[in-house]
Parts: structure tokens; C-alpha cells; sequence
């Protein structure tokens, strides 16, 4: 049981990386990655807040949605959700802990429709996860999204620097980049055990 | 030109919503392995795209100003949970192989981004040519992207072979890779023939205007630059 718990994060974060192979998130992906500071701020608020939406949503489906036979339902009320939630973790952070507010605090309202947030619970119900799957593999989703997030970053602080062919510079050299982590990335399928 | 003409136009033209203005990257790079995807995925975002616009333009004097995002992402989870259901009853390989990305539309740029650019400041009739016009560039887009991806990484295009069975496909192409390797390829081309993408401000400042969500969070990007 415990083996089968990790690999759902390990799987979260490393074999079925949330950007670089199902292309969630790209939106912030490739706009915030510019600087690495506020690549790692943006990848705290979104581990924090994909883990608590996939927690309540997770409750919400089995103990509300799916005994009343309103699972149709799930994509409206799991988006105004989040986006309530987002505004409740927002008031709450400022209110009980204001140095973690001062970090986190200007990327948690935008995080809203970040496609990853829905994306994570909607799988999550669709691969029939109980509350603690559902959880950990939040929290392994997020995580993948923050290394990918920042290693990103990291990259183009190096790249800036290079002379590049005109027509490469810009949203291509920043693609390709990607397209070679990805690569990387395909290599922790051989992990899936 | 004729105004409506002219909408259809800009859409699939002047400001095609992938190849120049860049939103909706999600779908475009995810859902691009093969031509029919393109179509598909397109398809049901057009659908979507057109009724939302209708709809937040006939209300567009009803719904107050304070309110009118949450109001805009009801409107159009419900509208998407309608097609989804529908393309779930009557096309359900389509659905198989679209999978999480048809409720995704729900946070799909394009659809929010017309919705608060021109829906809600223009005539119903006006909305509804906009949403056409958008729809198709954005299904032709996709289905450009797709059919690149699917000769390169399986030698045939919506699904007839090719490529002469000698061949050896690159399989990258049809994974994860490809997807960014062709959309690099795309806007390569057009950088060196010279048609003015977004995509340099985009990547500049990590704005893409439109979609309220990255505008945002570019901005906040800077704030902690600073």
C-alpha cells in the first residue's frame, strides 16, 4: 500500500509530468519562467493550492455529487470551487500567517484558472482516486509542475545570454528548450514499476 | 469589406488566436498528435466558443460590470458541460480521444479572452461572426499542427498513409516532444518570412494581454521582480 501511495507522487511529478507531458499549465509555464524567483513563488502557491483543491474536491465528488447523481455537474462546481478556495486560502494566509502571505501571496488569486488545478481533479475523479490518492497525487502533480517550472528558468537565464539566429529568438528557443527537458523527462517512464 | 466578412477574416487571418496571438497553448500542444484530433478539438471549441459569445453578448447589459468574470465562467462551464455530454453521446471515439481536454475548454484563453475583448462590448450577430472566425482559425491551427505531427511521427495524414512504408517514422514526433518542437517550428517560419506574431511580447514580458489570468500573473511576476 505504502509502495503504491509513493509512486502515485513519484508518478505525479516524474513520469506523467503535468507540463511537459500532459500540457497543463503551459500559459504560466512559459510566461513566468523568466525569472527564477518568481518561477519557485509561483510553484509554492501552486502546490499549495492544487493540493487543497484536489483534497476538497475529492470530498465534494464522493459526498456530495455522486450520491446525488450530479456528477454531470462536476466541471461547474469543481472551477467555481477553486475559485472561491483560492479566495478563502488567500484570506486566511494573510490573516494567520503573513510571512508565507508576503511570498505566495500576489500569484494565489491568478492561480484560479490555471488549467492544471481543474485538470488535477478532474483525473483524479476520473481515475476513481479515493481522499488520500487523490491528495498525494495533487501534491506529486504540483510538485512536477515547480521543477519543471524552475529548471526552466534556469535555462533561459543561460540562454538570454547567448547570440541567437534572429528568427529563433523569443517563444521558439523557449519552446525548443522545453521540447529537450521533455525529452529528459520521457526518460523516468523506465521508473514506473 | 463587409463587417462580418471582415470578423471571419481576422479570425482565421489577422489574429489567429494559435499562430498569433498564442492562446490557448494547452489544447493546441496536447491534443495535436493526429490530424483528426485537430478537427475534433477545433470543432467542439468553436461550438463553444460561438454560444458563449452569443450568450454574453445578449447579456451583456444585464450582467453587472463587478461580477462579470465569474458570471462569463459559469456561462461557459455550462455551455462546455453540454458539448462534452453531447460529444460523449453521439461521437465517443472523438471523446475517447480527446479525453480531460474537453472539459478543459472551460479554462481555455481564446474562449474567456473573446468573451471580455469583444463579446461584451458588441451586437449579438457581431459576437457570433467573431466566435466563427476564431473557432475556425483555431481549428485550422490545430489541424495543421496535428497533420505535421502525424506524417512526421506516423507517416500517414488523417489516417492514410503517406510517407512510403520504407520509411522510417520519427517516432518523437506523435510524443510530448514533438508538440513543442513543432509549434517552435511554426513560429520560426513565421519569424523569418516576417508576419508579426505576439509572441515576442508575449515571451518579453510574459503577457499575453488577453487572457486575464496570464496578464495577471505576468504582472505579478514583475512586482516581485522588483
Amino acid at each position: 500500500m505504502n509502495h503504491n501511495l509513493l509512486l502515485l507522487i513519484v508518478s505525479g511529478a516524474l513520469i506523467n509530468n503535468v507540463v511537459l507531458s500532459q500540457f497543463l499549465g503551459i500559459c504560466s509555464f512559459l510566461g513566468v519562467s523568466k525569472q527564477m524567483k518568481a518561477s519557485a513563488s509561483l510553484g509554492g502557491a501552486v502546490i499549495f493550492v492544487i493540493t487543497i483543491a484536489s483534497a476538497v474536491a475529492s470530498l465534494l465528488y464522493t459526498y456530495v455529487l455522486e450520491p446525488l447523481g450530479l456528477d454531470f455537474m462536476k466541471t461547474i462546481v469543481f472551477i467555481l470551487v477553486i475559485a472561491a478556495l483560492v479566495q478563502i486560502v488567500e484570506m486566511f494566509l494573510k490573516k494567520a500567517a503573513p510571512a508565507v502571505y508576503k511570498s505566495l501571496g500576489i500569484f494565489l488569486p491568478l492561480i484560479t484558472t490555471n488549467c492544471a488545478v481543474l485538470g488535477v481533479a478532474l483525473t483524479n475523479v476520473q481515475n476513481g482516486y479515493n481522499f488520500i490518492e487523490s491528495v498525494l497525487s495533487g501534491f506529486g502533480t504540483a510538485l512536477g509542475f515547480t521543477l519543471a517550472i524552475v529548471l526552466l528558468a534556469g535555462i533561459r537565464s543561460r540562454i538570454n545570454e547567448d547570440d541567437l539566429p534572429a528568427p529563433l529568438r523569443g517563444a521558439p528557443i523557449v519552446l525548443i528548450a522545453a521540447a529537450l527537458m521533455s525529452i529528459a523527462f520521457m526518460g523516468f517512464s523506465g521508473l514506473s514499476f | 469589406m463587409n463587417k462580418y466578412l471582415e470578423r471571419l477574416y481576422n479570425g482565421l487571418i489577422k489574429e489567429n488566436p494559435t499562430l498569433v496571438l498564442m492562446l490557448g497553448m494547452c489544447p493546441t500542444l496536447a491534443v495535436s498528435t493526429r490530424a483528426a484530433n485537430g478537427i475534433g478539438m477545433g470543432l467542439s471549441t468553436l461550438a463553444v466558443l460561438v454560444l458563449s459569445n452569443l450568450v454574453i453578448s445578449l447579456l451583456r447589459k444585464v450582467i453587472p460590470d463587478q461580477v462579470r468574470l465569474p458570471a462569463y465562467i459559469v456561462i461557459v462551464a455550462s455551455l462546455v458541460t453540454v458539448t462534452e455530454l453531447l460529444i460523449e453521446a453521439y461521437l465517443p471515439s472523438v471523446y475517447e480521444a480527446l479525453g480531460i481536454y474537453i472539459p478543459l475548454i472551460v479554462v481555455n484563453c481564446i474562449i474567456l479572452g473573446r468573451a471580455e475583448a469583444y463579446a461584451n462590448k458588441n451586437t449579438p450577430l457581431l459576437s457570433v461572426f467573431d466566435g466563427i472566425g476564431m473557432g475556425l482559425g483555431f481549428t485550422v491551427a490545430l489541424t495543421l499542427a496535428g497533420a505535421v505531427r502525424e506524417i512526421l511521427g506516423s507517416g500517414t495524414c488523417f489516417g492514410v498513409q503517406i510517407l512510403p512504408q520504407t520509411v522510417e517514422p520519427i517516432g518523437i514526433f506523435i510524443q510530448p516532444p514533438g508538440a513543442f518542437l513543432v509549434i517552435a517550428l511554426f513560429i520560426i517560419i513565421m519569424n523569418a518570412v516576417g508576419i508579426k506574431t505576439r509572441q515576442r511580447k508575449l515571451v518579453e514580458s510574459g503577457c499575453d494581454g488577453c487572457c486575464a489570468s496570464c496578464a495577471s500573473q505576468c504582472e505579478a511576476s514583475k512586482e516581485v521582480a522588483k
